[in-house]
């Protein structure tokens, strides 16, 4: 459980995320990704050189066609996959074996499925799944519960059962359990995938709130308007385009070549 | 598809704590299941009691003893008995003899299995299913037994789901012209039954790929762990002691005083 005791020697009460290392965290390169190669067992090489840096605290549109290799980028984000030449660190952690308990503290990817998502019999061992497994003392893991679950919206759901709440209920539960963990960076994959109007301005709402740093696949071009600043196009295992969303959504010859629309 | 069966009523066995209610449900069966061939006296004893409790947990008197014959089918493999069993011949059914002791043993058999199906379903009807999953886990149940139950709760609805979105996908495309039945022949539709199976298991088995990846997201390292269980309370340990006390003074009456036949 080393990464329980890191935390708690970083102290630092006035900020909710004190870097692991103060000296190698950098802010304004939160999330430093270096020359990420990534080939699945069967060769195919999903991702061919990704070069990025995020600043704390930055909310940023990850989009591109099917394929292009967001979720597969997403999974390095947390050690799911372990790059096959490159790089992946954040908070000045470097993502490798050793690491992957700190990085899962410190990473909360949130999957588009909320049924994979979801995997307890109730709502409140969902969400107190990821403190449990940190090591967390019981009160502490209660308070969180509780708060994650206001956060998004969704007090009061303790005792209900992940297969009977709504699609747009299942995905604030979803976010609930990785903000129980209480991550620095927030990785959603298709959050509006499927909802309604109603349950895509709800998740809007929530997106803009969070404090963290987010990064956002999806296809939903009003979303990454609204919510998030700046853009990286990616297509076939590289990125393509990086900016300011404003920018990037008004340059319609790029959207276009990549598959894209604007909002 | 939902495995739980409760119904949701405010009564003191819906509150009753699902460990206590457990241990005591299955110490009924066994009591139940040690009854002397022949006890009628102290089954009808039982099934008052059973009739008692449904009524206590507002179920209505008679929703147990119905409930009970689901397990009826099961009787099938007593039957032989009444034909088997040395005794009395009663009569004959062609060139079976009915034999008395064979009947006697087989109506015990029956009364007994419908019984204890109605004890386990007095648990399950007052307890939600994930409490009583909480309630194996506290009893000591392996974690490995408890997770699977877990899971299996938790996603035998969604495959339920994806099961029946493939079927309505199959009706939907299932069209007949005029004058000729839908489908192909049998072998036909065995095939197309075949596939839908083998890819509901691809899909299951890639939803558990990803479910573990989510797992693992959240530090999960092999093995469970699991918020502390509420203590028990004096008022429901003396509860459940009343509980056993009456079921030792039933099983002591029923093979010393109560009537056989």
């Amino acid at each position: 459980m080393t990464h329980v005791h890191a935390h708690d020697h970083a102290g630092g009460h006035d900020h909710p995320h004190p870097a692991p290392d103060a000296a190698d965290a950098d802010e304004t390169r939160w999330i430093e990704v270096e020359h990420l190669h990534y080939a699945y067992p069967d060769g195919f090489e999903a991702l061919k050189g990704i070069d990025l840096s995020v600043a704390r605290g930055e909310k940023v549109a990850l989009v591109g066609p099917n394929g292009a290799g967001k979720s597969t980028f997403m999974l390095h984000l947390n050690g799911t996959n372990a790059p096959s030449h490159g790089s992946v660190r954040v908070g000045g952690v470097t993502v490798e074996r050793r690491s992957l308990g700190r990085i899962r503290s410190e990473v909360g990817l949130v999957f588009q499925d909320p049924d994979d998502q979801l995997f307890s019999p109730t709502v409140r061992d969902d969400v107190a799944f990821g403190p449990l497994h940190m090591g967390l003392p019981e009160d502490e893991i209660h308070r969180r519960v509780e708060r994650a679950l206001a956060s998004v919206g969704m007090a009061g759901f303790e005792r209900r059962l992940p297969h009977r709440l709504s699609l747009g209920q299942r995905k604030r539960v979803s976010m609930a359990t990785v903000l129980s963990m209480d991550p620095s960076v927030l990785v959603f994959d298709e959050p509006s995938a499927g909802l309604d109007p109603r349950g895509r301005r709800e998740l809007i709402g929530l997106l803009r709130e969070l404090p963290q740093t987010m990064l956002v696949a999806t296809h939903d071009m009003r979303l990454v308007a609204e919510v998030l600043p700046r853009t990286v196009v990616m297509d076939d295992g590289r990125v393509v385009a990086d900016g300011p969303t404003a920018e990037i959504l008004a340059d319609t010859t790029l959207l276009e070549a990549h598959g894209l629309e604007g909002a | 598809m939902d495995l739980d069966r409760a119904v949701a009523r405010d009564s003191p066995l819906h509150r009753a704590d699902p460990r206590l209610k457990f241990v005591a449900v299955v110490a009924t069966i066994l009591s139940i299941s040690l009854l002397p061939v022949g006890a009628f006296a102290a089954l009808v004893v039982m099934w008052l009691a059973l009739v008692l409790a449904s009524m206590l947990a507002r179920l209505g008197p008679l929703k147990l003893s119905r409930g009970g014959f689901i397990a009826a089918p099961f009787l099938l493999a007593a039957v032989p008995l009444i034909f088997v069993r040395p005794g009395d011949p009663l009569g004959s059914i062609g060139p079976l003899t009915i034999s008395g002791e064979g009947l006697r043993m087989f109506a015990t058999i029956a009364l007994k299995s419908w019984l204890s199906v109605q004890a386990a379903l007095l648990l399950t009807f007052t307890t939600p299913f994930h409490d009583l999953v909480d309630a194996l886990r506290d009893l000591r149940l392996p974690r490995i037994l408890v997770a699977i139950i877990g899971f299996m709760y938790r996603y035998l609805a969604v495959l339920g789901d994806e099961a029946s979105r493939m079927l309505r996908a199959r009706a939907a495309r299932s069209a007949a012209r005029d004058g000729s039945a839908a489908g192909g022949s049998l072998a036909w539709r065995a095939r197309v039954t075949g596939n839908m199976v083998g890819s509901l298991f691809l899909r299951s088995y890639e939803r558990s790929e990803r479910i573990y990846a989510a797992m693992q997201a959240r530090g999960f390292d092999g093995t469970f762990r699991h918020l502390a269980a509420r203590p028990i309370g004096p008022r429901a340990w003396g509860a459940f002691a009343a509980v056993a006390l009456a079921l030792i003074g039933f099983e002591a009456a029923a093979h010393l005083w109560l009537p056989r036949a």
